[in-house]
């Protein structure tokens, strides 16, 4: 419907459409570029490109005369209103161009000190040349202690209310790999006795099952092998729930919550940046981490050495050396997902 | 413009129709509005607090919706037990059923899509699953054949009786050539949009519950019991209510159709239950749960051993000649076959699906009482809408309601 409505708007003015890309603030990073009209008009565009052009500005252009006509609104909340509504109608991540990812994580960062009264710095980097990320697991190694749950959840800024965990430690009884029998939910002291442990999360499959059922694309595997969400385009239809075999998936049941001063504010569109209610989200193998070189969480915060991470396109990395020299399994082999995420034993 | 404006007509004169009767009938809508506004006041406060207000969570991430969801697309796709003879073989005895069953259909559909809607995470973001306006991950995506499939279906079961309702409420004979194509596509159409949701489930090796290639057969069998037997139970009221008299034979032919689906249903049940407990092996792990109940955890136990209960009784009555045909036992066994399906297709299929968890553990699930009146609600929604196609149609039918020209 909005798309025909604004077919009838074919010779709307640019300036109304420069709103969408053009910086009305000022007081945001986005200062070195060409002002809005410039960046739309020297474009160039197509057919569908331009409607869909004018359909974001038609919509911005809504959203501002909405806001702005209201006489008791204070400025913050006009800009407030108007960067929810672009962020409301902008599109799916995997389509956006480089500028239009530059402007939602504006959007995203202005948004957040506007709410919150504090900065944070989303990026949007890119996956990089010639890498793809495993995981191994030594189960040897591992103790049970959690403190790779806990540097998860504080890295990824998990919601604190629910206790949502991306990270399952399974404790199973000596004799046996069953997962039936273990538990993953246990409150003493470990080591116990007589156990040993393994840890389970993503394992980030090279044929996702929850790629394929997602009906609006909002979850993909990226080059670096990465699967990822945007938190944004999910509508939340829980199918990739029920299409992972390896429980690696979490839903926002409620608003998430997590106290201001715990916020990490280094974060990733498709990583830990905060979400909202009714979203998937998971582990991403810390993308804001590792595309920047660094270990995950996880791997970092592990007192054993049971994680290992790394490029498995590098055949000098750690966890080459892993799968060539240490008899490696995975779980669930049989459902042909081929996870990048090996287990092995010392 | 002429046709517009017959359309108005047909309009204004339906909404004037439907909101006459007698007290019976204001009561019975009165009472449907109650629980539509209920169902609102509790989904208001899901949109507020998130889906955290109903029971499911991450181990149970589907749970009344979704069941209410899958049964009634098999309701909806029943209808077709009903137009095939009627339009396509010239089996004149259904005629007076079919806009009925349509008009069944049509409801079905609704609710489908409420509950699908209600489901959602982010319902405001529903418009990134339109086509061409959102991305739409077809056709890797069975829930995306799904979106199509039943808005397609929807769609002709709008167009086709609206264009035989049209004539008929000017007097004329529809003419064959026009709807014919439509009646023929919505008969394949009826079994694809079952087909499809089994799909949904059965197309995921991560639930062994589901991963079955006798789901969707299963699925037409249960539809073509649960869906016809609503049929019978709303042409019974229609019968008993109103001056639109259903013929008897009617009545047979259906219970007919409902005796042979109930029955199928009954053996792939055996070969089911066989396959799962001849040989019990860590996929049959939901069936145990389900039937018998796993590491002391048994919620669904009732609720299995009630929905084969009602469904073997229900098939034994109907299956009896001279109790079939007689109206009383029949529509008792009409209730017991709807109940004890719909409690299958929920609390049968699609929660144990998720117990036990991808690791095996249990976590149990309940209904909280916002779902459950949302539930209400969507349900009475679909009661409301089938109630006042179902008053238009019988005035047009009955000829009670018919386009005046001078006007």
């Amino acid at each position: 419907m909005l798309f025909f409505n604004n077919k009838k708007n074919d010779d709307m003015p640019a300036d109304q459409t420069g709103k969408e890309s053009g910086c009305q603030s000022g007081n945001c990073s986005c200062g070195k570029k060409d002002n809005g009209v410039q960046q739309v008009m020297n474009k160039p565009t197509d057919r569908r490109e331009a409607l869909k052009k004018l359909t974001a500005g038609f919509l911005a252009g809504t959203g501002f005369v909405a806001a702005s006509c209201s006489p008791t609104a204070s400025d913050d909340k006009k800009e407030k209103t108007q960067l929810d509504w672009e962020e409301f109608f902008k599109g799916n991540y995997q389509l956006m161009s480089d500028d239009e990812k530059q402007s939602t994580v504006n959007r995203l960062e202005r948004l957040y000190e506007l709410n919150a009264g504090r900065k944070i710095n989303v990026t949007a980097t890119g996956p990089l040349e010639d890498v793809l990320y495993g995981y191994a697991f030594n189960i040897s190694k591992c103790q049970g202690y959690m403190d790779c749950v806990n540097a998860c959840v504080k890295e990824n800024n998990q919601d604190r209310t629910s206790q949502m965990q991306y990270i399952r430690i399974h404790e199973h009884q000596n004799g046996s790999m069953d997962f039936e029998l273990a538990d993953d939910n246990y409150y003493h002291e470990v080591p116990a006795v007589g156990h040993f442990y393994i840890g389970t999360q993503c394992f980030h499959c090279e044929n996702p099952p929850c790629v394929d059922v997602c009906p609006v694309k909002a979850t993909w595997k990226e080059k670096d092998g990465i699967v990822v969400i945007d938190y944004d385009w999910c509508i939340g239809c829980r199918y990739c729930m029920a299409a992972c075999p390896y429980d690696g998936r979490r839903f926002n049941w409620a608003t998430p919550e997590v106290p201001k001063e715990e916020v990490n504010n280094e974060q990733h569109y498709l990583g830990n940046r905060l979400r909202k209610k009714g979203v998937m989200e998971k582990c991403t193998f810390c993308i804001q981490r590792t595309r920047n070189g660094k270990n995950p969480a996880c791997v970092e915060a592990c007192p054993t050495g049971a994680r290992i991470f790394g490029n498995l396109l590098d055949p000098k990395s750690e966890i080459r050396w892993v799968l060539a020299n240490k008899k490696v399994f995975r779980l669930k082999e049989d459902l042909g997902t081929e996870p990048k995420f090996w287990y092995f034993m010392d | 413009m002429q046709q517009l404006k017959i359309f108005r007509s047909l309009v204004f004169s339906g909404v004037k129709i439907a909101t006459q009767g007698n007290t019976t009938y204001h009561l019975w809508m009165a009472f449907l509005t109650f629980f539509m506004l209920l169902g609102a006041y509790c989904f208001g406060i899901q949109l507020d607090q998130g889906l955290s207000a109903t029971g499911m969570s991450d181990y149970v991430s589907w749970g009344l919706y979704i069941s209410n969801f899958t049964f009634l697309v098999g309701v909806a796709a029943a209808a077709v037990m009903l137009v095939l003879p009627t339009y396509v073989l010239k089996e004149i005895d259904f005629s007076k059923a079919v806009l009925i069953g349509e008009g069944l259909a049509v409801s079905a559909l609704i609710m489908c899509l409420a509950f699908v809607t209600v489901d959602l995470g982010g319902p405001i973001r529903a418009w990134h699953l339109i086509p061409f306006v959102g991305v739409f991950n077809w056709p890797s995506s069975m829930l995306a054949w799904d979106v199509i499939v039943l808005n397609g279906y929807l769609f002709i079961n709008i167009t086709v009786p609206l264009y035989i309702l049209m004539c008929k409420f000017q007097g004329k004979e529809p003419n064959k050539k026009f709807y014919l194509p439509g009646v023929l596509i919505s008969v394949f159409w009826a079994v694809g949009i079952h087909l499809v949701t089994a799909f949904l489930y059965a197309g995921l090796p991560s639930r062994p519950h589901w991963n079955n290639a006798l789901l969707g057969p299963r699925f037409l069998a249960t539809a073509f019991a649960a869906g016809p037997s609503l049929i019978i139970i709303a042409l019974a009221i229609i019968d008993k209510f109103t001056d639109y008299k259903i013929a008897t034979n009617t009545f047979r032919k259906l219970a007919l159709v409902i005796v042979v689906a109930a029955q199928i249903n009954l053996i792939m049940l055996v070969s089911e239950i066989f396959k799962e407990f001849y040989s019990p092996t860590h996929h049959s792990s939901s069936a145990i749960y389900l039937f018998f109940g796993l590491h002391g955890k048994h919620a669904l136990v009732p609720y299995i051993w009630t929905a084969i209960g009602l469904s073997v009784v229900a098939t034994i009555i109907l299956s009896i000649h001279k109790l079939r045909n007689n109206k009383t036992w029949l529509y008792v066994a009409c209730v017991m076959l709807f109940v004890g399906i719909w409690i299958d297709k929920g609390m049968g299929l699609i929660i144990p699906g998720f117990i036990p968890g991808a690791w095996g553990n249990i976590h149990e699930y309940s209904p909280s009482w916002i779902e459950i009146g949302v539930t209400f609600g969507i349900w009475s929604m679909g009661a409301f809408i089938f109630t006042v196609l179902a008053k238009v149609v019988i005035s047009i039918e009955t000829g009670s309601l018919r386009y005046q020209q001078t006007k």
